[in-house]
């Protein structure tokens, strides 16, 4: 897949995603397809481990373009975002020009005609050599287009939010020393976000905004179905049920789809057929991850287990 | 449909969603390739483009199935015989008995009669089609620009306008002029036409609901503003709370932006030396001193006794919201005596808070003297040149020891001593209260009988910290 050219139809991109195993509901579908058409980033929101940045890497791997993955932290700044100038070459440069410097001025007889001579003389100093790219540049400059992901922007300052603006809006950086360098292909832009902080309204404005939650239970098995290949039908749907069921408790954190592929994984390589008491609470460790939670829901356990097993026979 | 979507962007406006030119126009073309035929496609299109919150996506999707609920958009597509009785319960149920009991008497006896020339609203009403009738007052509507309704009060004036141009006029006449020639068939006519102003009234009650929410909403919360805290009923207090968390919401966003602030201009070279040992001494990277800043340090002491209740609870959650911007907050309630409640606010959700500290410390008579005792006693030690001291309370003593002395030190101790009285003015110094006494020894003195004053004084507070 060479050619970059937008889906066609939202079923397109569905089936394009789930190519790249990522089953994505409606929603998903049309939040891409729209970027697509209309040039815009998504800014995606949920809980962790419902598949935001998966989405990100599904789109590379589903376009067969490179995935550039910019995690954001607090005290992420322009030189580690942007771009960084190569200071050891350029003083090297410096160095070198130094030697040369009675060659360049030549027989220059007095201080303004060196000075004249050293203007004509091609500065190098700040040019494009001396540019170290870093993401968000390296996504700009590729020639077949990317998907560049903007991982946890909420864990970033606000000041690095207003740096993104220009490349957000109009695919362009501005470095002051070179003048704007805009985007060869305009990238696929994801940006995820916990929402540890609220963004700013100028960020939101710029994006399509997804919201992706816990998926439905179908979902959810078509989920687990693909990632978890050698898992039994009945023990998927008990397994999805089960979590459903634990999900409606009270939690510090609620298992998401992450953790359910991994409880899947587990129980696949205990070679259990389907679920028991016994088993699940063996393997709860794997679904919960605050000890809290944990004496919260083995009580329920019993009953949780016996309502997905009995769902799984009438439904 | 261009007509529609500003319409809806519009609703969008009034159920709480900021919709910006620039979204809207993202949405107008996100719409222009997805189309109209899928109404699920659709929802999702207009909540991806609009909505950027969780609470901004439900209310938009409550919006969305109301406004596409509505008979104006019923207007365009003809093929809605299965649609109608959805859209039009109103006229339906009110035309029905009507339509029973005329029908088999004037059915066949309508041409024969020979009937005067009715006109075109009265032919609508008694042919009863219904998607016609729908079509004639959505048209109406648009004519009668509905969209405009800002008050509940309007509606009274939308509902005739719409009336008047549908052609009530005419009919009124039409319906003289049968009850003479024809009365069962007039009979008929009249029950059909209390059908349609029914529906027209539910159609303006309707886009009231839309359009209108926006402005009332923005009317009712500036009244609120404005109304003094302590005379609030039973049901604006909700209210109230609402626009406080509101108001401590906006502060939050304001203040709690890392504060940083270079002073340009004066190198930090043992610094700039340090950054730059990697290119040997060659400073390619300066560093600039940095001013240092106060990080905000406050002590909030609340009255909650009996005389200030009404106000305390506004107070309370106002501190509690303070908590949440500033991250070195100390808080204190009294009456009688004074008890720290730092822990509780910090902890709690805002009512549990209220309600525990309330159960602690509220409702006794105040005592200032010994409150302020007890926090000399206590916790002078934790006010600093640093820290900022608001005092929320009407300084009524009870004739007892006022303890202005405590103050003054207090004062004198802290960067700045702010007094917030919910009491207006006029009242100060009048009966027991010692505000004048206290006033020399504070740095600001504030009235704050309302939510602007009081947001004013908050806000001010944070600000001598930015």
């Amino acid at each position: 897949m060479t050619d970059y050219r937008p889906a066609a139809s939202i079923e397109a991109v569905e089936s394009g995603l789930a190519t790249a195993g990522y089953i994505a509901n409606r929603q998903i579908a049309t939040a891409v397809y729209l970027s697509e058409r209309i040039e815009k980033p998504i800014l995606v929101e949920g809980p962790a481990g419902v598949g935001k940045t998966e989405l990100a890497k599904a789109i590379a791997a589903w376009r067969g373009v490179k995935l550039i993955r910019l995690q954001c932290y607090e005290g992420l700044d322009e030189a580690k975002a942007l771009y960084e100038w190569k200071y050891a070459k350029q003083l090297l440069y410096t160095q070198i020009l130094k030697d040369k410097l009675g060659e360049v001025l030549g027989h220059a007889e007095t201080l303004p005609q060196a000075l004249d001579k050293l203007h004509n003389f091609g500065d190098v100093f700040f040019s494009k050599e001396f540019v170290e790219p870093r993401p968000l540049l390296q996504a700009l400059e590729q020639a077949k287009g990317c998907v560049l992901l903007i991982d946890e922007i909420d864990k970033s300052d606000a000041e690095f939010e207003s740096l993104l603006l220009e490349i957000l809006s109009d695919f362009q950086v501005t470095i002051p020393e070179l003048g704007t360098i805009s985007a060869i292909v305009p990238p696929t832009v994801i940006l995820t976000s916990n929402a540890e902080r609220d963004l700013g309204d100028a960020l939101k404005r710029r994006c399509l905004h997804l919201h992706i939650g816990f998926p439905e239970q179908k979902l959810e098995e078509r989920i687990v179905e693909t990632r978890v290949p050698g898992i039994s039908q009945a023990l998927r749907k008990q397994i999805v049920g089960f979590i459903n069921e634990v999900r409606t408790l009270d939690l510090k954190k609620l298992p998401s789809v992450s953790e359910t592929i991994d409880w899947a994984r587990v129980l696949v390589l205990l070679q259990s057929s389907e679920l028991d008491h016994q088993t699940v609470k063996d393997t709860l460790n794997v679904l919960l991850k605050y000890e809290a939670d944990i004496e919260t829901t083995l009580p329920q356990v019993t009953t949780f287990v016996s309502k997905a097993t009995k769902q799984n026979v009438y439904g | 449909m261009r007509e529609n979507l500003h319409r809806f962007f519009r609703a969008a406006r009034g159920a709480g969603v900021r919709v910006s030119p620039a979204e809207s126009i993202d949405a107008m073309r996100a719409v222009a390739d997805i189309g109209f035929s899928d109404r699920g496609i659709l929802k999702d299109t207009l909540l991806l483009t609009l909505a950027k919150t969780r609470e901004e996506k439900q209310s938009l999707g409550e919006c969305f199935d109301l406004f596409f609920d509505h008979p104006e958009l019923d207007a365009s597509p003809p093929n809605a015989p299965d649609d109608a009785p959805d859209d039009e319960p109103k006229a339906d149920n009110d035309n029905s008995p009507a339509d029973t009991s005329g029908a088999e008497s004037a059915g066949d006896g309508n041409s024969s009669e020979g009937t005067p020339e009715l006109g075109a609203l009265a032919r609508m009403l008694m042919s009863q089609d219904r998607n016609e009738i729908a079509t004639a007052i959505a048209q109406a509507a648009n004519a009668a620009q509905l969209s405009e309704i800002r008050y509940f009060t309007q509606r009274g004036l939308f509902s005739t306008r719409m009336l008047d141009l549908m052609g009530i006029a005419r009919l009124r006449d039409d319906i003289d002029a049968l009850t003479t020639a024809n009365p069962s068939e007039a009979e008929r006519l009249a029950a059909a036409t209390q059908g349609l102003r029914d529906a027209v009234r539910e159609a303006v009650s309707q886009a009231l609901l839309l359009y209108g929410r926006e402005e009332s909403e923005a009317l009712r919360n500036d009244i609120l503003r404005n109304a003094p805290m302590a005379r609030l009923d039973p049901r604006q207090v909700k209210e109230m709370q609402a626009l406080i968390r509101m108001i401590a919401r906006r502060l939050r966003a304001r203040y709690s932006k890392p504060r940083k602030r270079q002073r340009r201009g004066h190198l930090d070279v043992r610094r700039t030396l340090r950054r730059n040992a990697a290119w040997g001494g060659v400073p390619f990277l300066t560093t600039w001193k940095r001013r240092h800043r106060d990080r905000p340090k406050i002590v909030a002491i609340c009255d909650v006794s009996g005389s200030v209740a009404r106000v305390s609870d506004f107070f309370l959650l106002l501190i509690h919201s303070l908590h949440e911007v500033v991250s070195d907050v100390r808080s204190f309630a009294f009456s009688g005596h004074l008890i720290e409640v730092s822990d509780i606010l910090e902890k709690k959700s805002p009512e549990e808070a209220m309600s525990e500290i309330m159960a602690k410390a509220g409702f006794g008579s105040s005592d200032y003297g010994r409150s302020l005792a007890d926090f000399e006693k206590g916790w002078l030690n934790i006010v600093t040149p640093k820290t900022t001291v608001i005092v929320l309370g009407d300084a009524r003593t009870n004739n007892l020891d006022p303890r202005a002395d405590i103050l003054r030190r207090i004062g004198e101790r802290s960067k700045r001593l702010v007094w917030l009285n919910p009491e207006g003015r006029m009242a100060w110094g009048w009966g027991d209260s010692e505000m004048p006494r206290y006033a020399t020894f504070c740095s600001v003195v504030r009235q704050c009988t309302n939510a602007r004053q009081l947001e004013r004084a908050v806000s001010d507070i944070v600000a001598a910290y930015q």
